[in-house]
């Protein structure tokens, strides 16, 4: 296996240093460091942060294999700067046995880019009725930690508290897409005046935030750990607030677009704005930012969600809801956190990499770039600034609401499992490591 | 007037030439042969995705008088039923030449989506959006008011200082949000009445007053009342408890058609429910602008179709 050694990076903390790898590990930082064996990358003025993890990916495949397929999805997740990502179970067939999981997480090892964790369905068919092969899923190869049947709320409540007991066995979490169906029949985008202007049928923050309420009292009768996925209001926030106060355990994710984009985007009937949930208001937004800050929101997720072209160049009611977002991930939380001043690269790396694997409970994910840790690193320029585009996607899909925008920042090198994924900005497949290995040996 | 999108939109100035070269158009209706040579070579396609009989001839009517050629092309029986993309159709009507679409669709901002797609050049009306818009029965509306208020020469004129009063199903209808965008831009004062759960969210940030007593709002004596028709969809979805309650406190009855002054408009933007949100004796009587609001309609597109085409000529062409 390779040694690579990354000279003059600089960690969260700000300390300069280089960093030797071999073996899938950190092997030793310090400055000036020498190795004969090593391929040398340099990496001065890039920020080193330990590998990105993202608990809410929609890779897709099977079923969906013209949106995404695990290859594309990994490509994508890569050259974001990502080492870890959680498939949701929203496939066809549905993730709810332990047959499709292992399967999904067969073709993440295949693909070879991150670590592509199958999250299992709480419910058969995600229909809401009963619990899908939960324990079998968890003991399968693929070892799923994360349940969730996103896309659709667990509505019933007898059946999420039963959930929430049951995954406790094996410290599993159930990531709940919380969405009252009723209050959210036909809903198209934020409820509040703009709806109303618009035509567009409302999606009211009580729909998100009634969910949550019950859920957290559920999950703190039960000891159970929750986990929601996605939060978009200042009232979700408030409720999670008042939850974790309370010592409930639970985990809260949100995405990256709730964090720089409102609901004023849909003025022009665009639907790559069209998600769910609904882009919500600027109040709204600096919330998820204060939450987010104050750690009552523990992590991001992209809840990346890829759509074929025809799905998205339409009618907004007819168009589908979601938007990619790994490749773009970091850039845009660089702009709504770090370059705003709400907080800095420490935090940043907290709830990009280390919490959310913490919550997933991923194995052999680094809790920072230290010798002995596994090599699980991405290598970003913070000084970047370009206007974000196509050129700039991986995966199958081009939905992404950040277009023509201005963004900070760029990954330029991933590091996995000890092997550059990400060099230069770009994808560098297993086998092409395989063959560029076998000329660094050759010479 | 490259587009008629949006009753929001609109300026002052705007609606005002619409309604004086309507005032024009009406008077051609009145001759032997009511038609002008104003569009001749001109073509005009009506984009039905909705079923609308009324909406749809008067646009075509509009068109004819003007000598356009028009297009139909309804969303029965055609490949636009057949599951075809807004996108495929749009690029088949600018093969035809289209140089106005006249689009009617369920889905809201999709007239919106045409203009600004690069699909096709030709101008856009918005002949009714979903829940969004439907600017050209605002105008007509505007344009009914204007004439019955300003007896005589009315032209220039706007609706400074008109109250008028919308009732009933706000939260789904189109005709009202123009409504309201347009006679505040003309000046009017309007007033909403309904049940809470027909009016939308965030409407206390409209310019607009808010009711939710029928027979106090009429105490503040309109100059026009216009009711809006309830869809029998909205009958089993707990908006109200029943028709006869809806009626009884939403409706133009009798009772409050006595109560009214001799001069206060009564309208309607069709189709009517007669015996629930409008009793057929206010429907009727001389009070109602129902009828004189169908040849309206078509003045009213006559003039919004004239002064989209018969402009400086496009660039593109
Ligand atoms: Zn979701």
């Amino acid at each position: 296996m390779t040694r690579l050694l990354f000279r003059g990076a600089t960690l969260s903390s700000g300390e300069r240093t280089d960093i030797l790898v071999s073996e899938g590990r950190i092997l030793e930082l310090g400055t000036g460091l020498n190795d004969a064996k090593a391929e040398l990358v340099d990496t001065n003025g890039l920020l080193a942060l330990t590998g990105l993890v993202d608990l809410h990916t929609h890779l897709r495949e099977p079923g969906f294999e013209q949106s995404e397929t695990v290859l594309s999805g990994s490509r994508a997740a890569a050259v974001g700067g990502y080492t870890v990502i959680h498939a949701m179970a929203n496939t066809s067939p549905v993730a709810d046995t332990a047959g499709v999981v292992e399967q999904v997480h067969s073709l993440g090892v295949e693909a070879g880019l991150v670590e592509v964790r199958p999250v299992g369905a709480v419910t058969a068919g995600l229909a809401g009725e009963a619990l899908a092969e939960i324990g079998a899923m968890a003991r399968s190869r693929a070892k799923v930690r994360v349940f969730s049947d996103d896309g659709r709320c667990v509505f019933n409540s007898q059946l999420m508290r039963r959930a929430l007991e049951y995954v406790k066995s094996f410290d599993g979490v159930i990531a709940q897409h919380a969405q009252d169906p009723n209050l959210t029949e036909g809903a198209q985008m934020n409820e509040g005046a703009l709806n109303s202007e618009l035509g567009l049928a409302g999606w009211p923050a009580a729909a998100e935030e009634a969910i949550i309420a019950r859920d957290v009292l559920l999950a703190g009768e039960s000891g159970a750990r929750l986990h929601v996925c996605h939060v978009s209001t200042a009232g979700s926030v408030d409720l999670l607030r008042w939850a974790k106060a309370r010592g409930i355990l639970v985990t809260a994710e949100a995405t990256p677009h709730h964090l720089l984009l409102t609901e004023e985007t849909a003025r022009g009937y665009d639907s790559r704005f069209k998600v769910n949930p609904p882009l919500r208001t600027s109040e709204d937004v600096a919330a998820l930012r204060e939450g987010l800050r104050d750690g009552t929101i523990d992590a991001i997720a992209t809840d990346h969600a890829p759509h074929p072209l025809e799905s998205k160049e339409t009618e907004w009611q007819a168009a589908a809801f979601g938007m990619v977002g790994l490749e773009s991930a970091l850039s845009v939380v660089h702009a709504a956190m770090v370059e705003t001043g709400e907080f800095g690269w420490t935090q940043l790396e907290a709830v990009m990499s280390t919490q959310p694997a913490g919550i997933g409970r991923v194995e052999g994910h680094p809790l920072r770039i230290a010798a002995g840790e596994p090599a699980e690193i991405v290598f970003y320029d913070p000084e970047a600034r370009s206007e974000f585009e196509a050129s700039r996607l991986r995966g199958k899909s081009s939905n992404s609401p950040f277009f023509g925008m201005t963004l900070p920042g760029k990954v330029v090198a991933t590091v996995h499992r000890g092997r550059l994924t990400v060099k230069d900005g770009e994808v560098v497949e297993p086998s092409d490591s395989k063959a560029e290995n076998g000329m660094v040996t050759n010479g | 007037m490259r587009h008629l999108l949006s009753a929001k939109d609109l300026s002052r100035e705007t609606a005002i030439e619409i309604m004086d070269t309507a005032e024009g158009m009406s008077e051609v209706a009145g001759r032997s042969v009511p038609r002008l040579p104003a569009l001749r070579g001109k073509t005009v396609v009506s984009l039905f995705y909705e079923d609308s009989t009324r909406t749809r001839t008067s646009f075509e009517l509009a068109a004819k008088m003007l000598s356009a050629d028009v297009l139909t092309f309804s969303a029965k029986g055609s490949s636009v039923s057949k599951g075809e993309s807004l996108k495929d159709t749009a690029q088949t009507l600018a093969a035809m030449g289209a140089d106005a679409v006249v689009v009617r669709h369920a889905a809201s901002g999709a007239p919106k989506l045409l203009a600004d797609s690069g699909w096709i050049d030709a101008g856009v009306v918005n002949a009714g959006d979903g829940t969004h818009e439907h600017p050209t029965q605002a105008l007509l509306d505007a344009f009914s008011i204007r004439r019955r208020i300003r007896s005589g020469d009315s032209t220039g004129t706007a609706l400074d200082g008109v109250k008028v009063l919308i009732v009933g199903d706000i939260l789904h209808s189109r005709v009202a949000r123009s409504n309201i965008w347009l006679l505040n831009t003309l000046g009017a004062q309007v007033s909403l009445a309904a049940p809470a759960t027909l009016l939308p969210r965030g409407i206390e940030h409209w310019p607009v007053k808010i009711h939710f007593d029928l027979d106090r709002a009429l105490e503040e004596k309109p100059d026009a009342v216009m009711m809006l028709r309830i869809q029998s969809e909205r009958m089993h979805a707990a908006y109200f408890p029943n028709p006869r309650e809806y009626s009884r406190f939403w409706g133009l009855n009798d009772e409050r058609l006595h109560g009214l002054s001799d001069d206060t408009l009564i309208m309607h933007p069709g189709p009517m429910n007669r015996g629930l949100e409008i009793s057929a004796a206010a429907a009727d009587s001389s009070r109602s602008t129902v009828r004189e609001q169908v040849a309206n309609g078509v003045s009213i597109r006559m003039a919004v179709l004239y002064l989209m085409l018969s402009g400086a000529r496009r660039e593109s062409q």
